[in-house]
């Protein structure tokens, strides 16, 4: 089962520190993060990678989007 | 595009935007601006309160056209690459008092953090007090951030509702031109002007309005934030913003030292105070108050401008502490802090720890 991060209506830094919680936690597979502005989507993406993890899909969804993100 | 939209969010993209502000506030002290003063954010709304009588400190009364690019340049971005986003309900009144206070942190110090930098790269001395006291305030931040400290969700809203902070803007810059200065008056119409001190001093208006569209258009593109810069350093180890910043200084110190604006020293620096104690407490209010409404002063402006009306909350909270700030004799001045800045240094950083334990999810 994916985990699914909601970090829709949250400003800097919230979603980061939600996405990092998450990386804490699961430590690897696939992790879906719900953003809702361009400046999240490049922040969550930009922290994953800087975590070893890989950003494998951005979907629109909504009014933002779909970041998925997995580590193996 | 697609190409130019990649750019400003890698590394490159962030470094150029930061020198490419510093060029150009060293440039605008050059052409006009106060000392180390090219841009501020603090001091410009501060003077903007001036301009529009929310306090009479005579010295600092300017309708700056720096903010009002800030904002409109920042709109234009945002429309072109599909990002302006109507956004708001997040706590707007906590918004408003950290806004108020980080004015009156700032105002203390005399400069934002883009002043901090300024100053520095000016070679004001003091600035290191000042950025000590900005980081120390961040640091507080982060660990009400690590504690679960979270204002909420915004929610979607209409587009008119994300206009409203540019519309004022854009109603600022037609009541400068339809009441422009007069030499030698300090009125005209509705709007005050300073005779003497930093509000009378200024590069001339559409050189100022296009730097500020051009630095807003950028920094929307790049997220350029200096309280950001600091705070994803401590709290991530990710230097991503801080480059930004360091180039800021880096250029900003190469451009006064070409056009012979670098004077190294502590005393008799431009619009600034010795008190060391006090350029580092200020800051740390300053840069708490920043931390916790989740954006630096210019960021706060840029994020107004891409449809945040939290943000554009926080910009009317900033404006409103400059009027308290003069009015109570709260802001320094070259011979030192006001009357009751230590006081309110004092009662800023209890609010601000007030929300930052009380506001927390879990």
């Amino acid at each position: 089962m994916d985990s699914v991060v909601d970090a829709r209506g949250l400003s800097c830094p919230q979603p980061v520190l939600m996405t990092m919680d998450e990386i804490k936690k699961v430590d690897k597979g696939e992790i879906s993060i719900l953003v809702d502005t361009d400046t999240s989507k490049e922040n969550v993406s930009r922290a994953a990678e800087s975590r070893g993890w890989v950003v494998k899909d951005v979907q629109p969804d909504g009014i933002g989007y779909r970041v998925t993100i997995s580590k193996d | 595009m697609a190409t130019l939209k990649n750019f400003f969010a890698t590394r490159w993209g962030i470094i150029s935007v930061g020198a490419f502000i510093g060029v150009l506030a060293a440039l605008l002290q050059k052409l006009g601006n106060p000392g180390n003063m090219g841009i501020c954010v603090a001091c410009f709304e501060r003077d903007i309160a001036g301009a529009v009588g929310l306090h009479r400190a005579g010295v600092v009364q300017y309708m700056r056209p720096e903010i009002i690019g800030f904002v409109l340049g920042s709109l234009i971005a945002a429309y072109i690459f599909r990002e302006f986003r109507p956004r708001l309900g997040s706590a707007p009144i906590v918004r408003f008092i950290l806004g108020a206070f980080a004015m009156i942190g700032a105002l203390v110090f005399l400069g934002c953090p883009w002043r901090a930098l300024l100053r520095l790269a000016g070679g004001d001395g003091n600035a290191i007090l000042g950025l000590a006291g900005l980081i120390f305030g961040i640091w507080i931040g982060t660990l009400f951030l690590k504690k679960g400290y979270n204002l909420g969700r915004t929610e979607k809203t209409y587009t008119s509702a994300g206009w409203l902070l540019p519309l004022i803007m854009l109603g600022f810059l037609g009541l400068m031109l339809i009441f422009p200065q007069v030499k030698g008056e300090a009125r005209n119409g509705v709007l005050f002007y300073s005779l003497k001190g930093p509000g009378s001093m200024h590069a001339p208006l559409i050189i100022s309005l296009g730097v500020g569209l051009a630095i807003g258009f950028l920094a929307q593109r790049s997220r350029f934030c200096t309280m950001g810069a600091f705070r994803d350093l401590i709290l991530f180890r990710q230097a991503h913003l801080f480059m930004g910043l360091l180039a800021l200084v880096v250029f900003a110190f190469l451009t006064n030292l070409i056009v012979g604006q670098f004077h190294p020293g502590f005393a008799k620096q431009p619009v600034a105070h010795t008190m060391h104690i006090w350029n580092f407490g200020g800051m740390v209010l300053a840069g708490l108050a920043f931390a916790l409404a989740g954006g630096c002063p210019g960021r706060q402006l840029f994020l107004a401008g891409e449809g945040d009306g939290d943000a554009a909350v926080f910009v009317l909270g900033m404006i409103v502490g400059a009027g308290f700030s003069h009015n109570f004799g709260l802001a320094s001045s070259p011979k030192g802090v006001g009357p009751y800045g230590i006081a309110a240094v004092i009662i800023g950083l209890l609010a601000c720890l007030f929300i930052g334990f009380t506001m927390r999810k879990k």
